[in-house]
């Protein structure tokens, strides 16, 4: 089977999230084109934090998600608290204020689930260090559209129970350590 | 991508809410209402969107309980306190001239935002001239606005909110607890008109010196952006003022000329002419 070319990142984290993304995002080449778009479950008044945090840290381009942004190559993009992002269609992106998912605004499984619509196979979604279930039926949608599903080794995670229960909801998902989750991104630079 | 049967089917339905009962839903974003119209059809029990689409087209009692899905009741008052410090400390002062004064909250959901609204303005002693229009298109939440009944479990929330937002009064002073609710005072909106208004569908108000608009222009398109900020630019008196939600702007809109910068931080608009 030749797996389709990867043309978005998705990921999503909760408790353990700063450390697990501080071990990936700096690691990135700068000439990594694919998206990257991440949901880390913040407290609602820490709004800016994260992109402030890992701006200066990075090769990629970092920025809070704005409504109805065009999907950019080399873009790390942060879900701003307090709002859903979604991906459209058309590779946009939005936000909503719709309802929380599992107690989560932003919610992984909501970014997870319409992005694996609006790229199905061409995207690889990944579940890091958590304490909760939000993701694990976003997982689950970016499989069975053909997506790469990836979920950090429980047993390595900061907390464990967020990729268990994604690993539970998506048996077929590949199980990698933080390293390997590195050397995975780092590779789709490449090709 | 995705299920390609799926996104034709709530295309149709979008379609069907639209020609048989007036509600256009067809230009919103179509991400946030397919997951809507994709809960209401898995908790309303339907095993398709075409079945849901023709239960709604022959029962018209089915359509409150759609409306409930593919609208978005979420709020909460003083959501964001800072857009309401702005308000109090840049654009009150400005409103204080006026011997006369309307404001409009355009998608009031529940009615959080219009009792912030209105505890704000008696706080700075402009409740007396002041004139309120409530809109929204959910008839379900015009009612629970006009009631501004809350779950006591919020009060929390709406208290430190309030507080955040400059607060002169107690929030406690305009509510009684009575069986885990709180039930607003009913002077807050003796100045208040509720109204079904769509900002897709339905036209200007006259002369407003002050639109709050807040995450409802987040849940349309472009277009349909730029057809409702048109509605307001044409509703606003001279130099009227326009507040939109945190994480919408004017930026790339046709209409970002007829309005300058107020705070810029907050959303907060100025209606501009030549
Ligand atoms: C998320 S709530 C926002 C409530 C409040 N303004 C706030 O910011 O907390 C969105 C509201 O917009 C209303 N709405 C949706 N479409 C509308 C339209 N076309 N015209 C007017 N209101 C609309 C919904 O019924 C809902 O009450």
């Amino acid at each position: 089977m030749r797996a389709a070319a990867i043309e978005a990142v998705v990921i999503g984290a909760s408790a353990g999230a700063v450390q697990a993304l501080l071990h990936i995002l700096p690691g990135l080449p700068a000439t990594m084109s694919v998206p990257i778009l991440i949901v880390v479950h913040v407290p609602s008044d820490r709004s800016n934090a994260l992109v402030t945090l890992y701006r200066d840290r990075c090769r990629l381009r970092v920025k809070e998600a704005e409504d109805k942004e065009v999907v950019a190559d080399g873009t790390i993009y942060f879900a701003p608290s307090d709002y859903h992002l979604l991906v459209e269609a058309e590779r946009s992106l939005a936000l909503s204020s719709d309802e929380a998912v599992h107690h989560s605004r932003p919610a992984i499984d909501v970014l997870f689930e319409t992005a694996a619509d609006a790229y199905g196979p061409a995207l690889a979604a990944i579940i890091l260090t958590g304490a909760n279930q939000d993701g694990a039926d976003g997982l689950r949608a970016v499989a069975a559209a053909g997506g790469v599903a990836i979920v950090q080794d429980p047993a390595t995670a900061q907390v464990p129970a967020m990729p268990a229960a994604a690993l539970s909801a998506c048996p077929t998902a590949h199980v990698m350590s933080i390293d390997d989750i590195l050397s995975y991104l780092v590779g789709l630079a490449a090709r | 991508m995705g299920d390609a049967v799926e996104d034709i089917e709530i295309a149709l339905l979008l379609e069907a809410i639209y020609q048989r009962y007036h509600y256009d839903f067809r230009h919103y974003a179509r991400a946030s209402i397919k997951r809507r119209v994709l809960q209401a059809r898995t908790q309303l029990g339907f095993a398709s969107v075409s079945a849901m689409q023709d239960r709604l087209l022959h029962d018209p009692a089915t359509l409150p309980r759609l409306l409930n899905y593919l609208t978005v009741q979420v709020s909460e008052m003083f959501r964001d306190p800072s857009y309401f410090r702005a308000l109090r400390e840049k654009v009150i002062p400005h409103l204080k001239t006026y011997p006369s004064l309307k404001v409009w909250v355009a998608g009031c959901s529940n009615g959080e935002e219009l009792y912030s609204l209105s505890i704000l303005f008696r706080e700075e002693g402009l409740d007396q001239r002041t004139l309120f229009y409530a809109t929204d298109i959910n008839p379900q939440a015009l009612k629970a606005a006009e009631a501004g009944v809350y779950p006591l479990s919020e009060i929390r929330k709406f208290t430190e909110n309030h507080q955040k937002a400059g607060a002169r009064t107690s929030l406690s002073d305009y509510y009684t607890a009575d069986y885990g609710r709180a039930v607003f005072d009913k002077s807050l909106r003796s100045q208040v008109v509720f109204s079904d208004h769509s900002l897709v569908t339905d036209a200007v108000f006259a002369e407003m010196h002050l639109i709050s608009c807040r995450n409802v222009l987040i849940y349309f398109d472009r277009p349909l952006q730029d057809r409702a900020l048109g509605l307001f630019r044409g509703s606003l008196a001279r130099k009227g003022f326009l507040g939109l939600g945190s994480k919408e702007s004017l930026r790339f809109s046709v209409h970002a000329d007829g309005f300058s910068d107020y705070v810029l931080e907050e959303k907060i608009y100025q209606r501009r002419d030549a």
